[in-house]
């Protein structure tokens, strides 16, 4: 027997978990996060559709919520942006991951076949677990790039940023990741 | 040497790479270093890797049981 099936409203607030995940990884404020996610929710019981499966849903739903973030993210910009000092630790990450000559301290290593390992559900747990390590405001600001996939132009016209710092801050983030996952990813023979 | 670079310049010029254009000396800059270096192209790969990770990761497909 095939289970009743859900109604819009519970297929909805079935998504919440999920939602919440990435507000809070993009926001790194449990409140805005929240706020968010239910502006989403509530957006979305306004305007039931029908959809032929979850995934469908999902892919609405966070199209609804990359929206209220955003709007977030423009009216707490300055708070979101607080420059991380340069006590964030990147000058200590760049004299651990290269020598004084230039070279690398220790080389860095296959992790797999894009396709394959690097697909994983395995990958994409440690990859998110790396990302929510990053400082608050420089993982803010790589979210923009990454997951509401912004231009750097408008990244840096949304939160008043140079350009020059704009780029700082993405390259912290991206040599910081894949520090992270060279050390955590042993999925690779 | 003018084209000369370093891991550590060469490893920043592939990341910046991900968010900018490189200029065409960097470009230069980059293709000789790799040419000769065994070390960078392992680096690069790790890059390109992260690359398309997040491209799933966005999708969010990972996440569905079912």
């Amino acid at each position: 027997m095939n289970p009743p099936a859900l109604s819009f409203q519970n297929q909805v607030a079935e998504q919440r978990t999920y939602l919440i995940r990435f507000a809070r990884l993009q926001l790194r404020n449990d409140t805005w996060a929240e706020d968010c996610v239910s502006d989403t929710l509530l957006a979305a019981l306004a305007k039931p559709q029908s959809f032929g499966n979850r995934s469908q849903l999902k892919t609405w739903l966070t199209g609804i919520l990359k929206h209220k973030v955003l709007d977030t993210l423009r009216t707490r910009a300055r708070e979101a942006t607080l420059a991380d000092d340069d006590g964030d630790g990147s000058a200590e990450l760049d004299a651990l991951v290269f020598k004084a000559d230039g070279h690398f301290a220790s080389a860095p290593t296959e992790w797999g076949n894009p396709e394959q390992e690097l697909g994983s559900r395995q990958f994409m747990q440690m990859l998110e677990s790396c990302v929510e390590k990053l400082p608050s405001s420089m993982g803010r600001i790589f979210l923009m790039r990454e997951w509401l996939e912004l231009s750097t132009d408008e990244i840096c016209k949304e939160l008043s940023l140079t350009s020059t710092n704009l780029f700082v801050q993405l390259h912290r983030a991206r040599l910081r990741l894949r520090e992270c996952v060279e050390l955590n990813w042993l999925g690779t023979a | 040497m003018l084209l000369r670079r370093t891991c550590k310049e060469t490893a920043a010029l592939v990341i910046a790479r991900e968010d900018r254009a490189l200029s065409l000396a960097d470009r230069v800059a980059l293709r000789l270093h790799m040419a000769v270096c065994t070390t960078c192209p392992v680096f690069e790969r790790q890059i390109a890797g992260m690359r398309q990770a997040f491209a799933r990761w966005r999708k969010g497909d990972h996440d569905d049981p079912g």
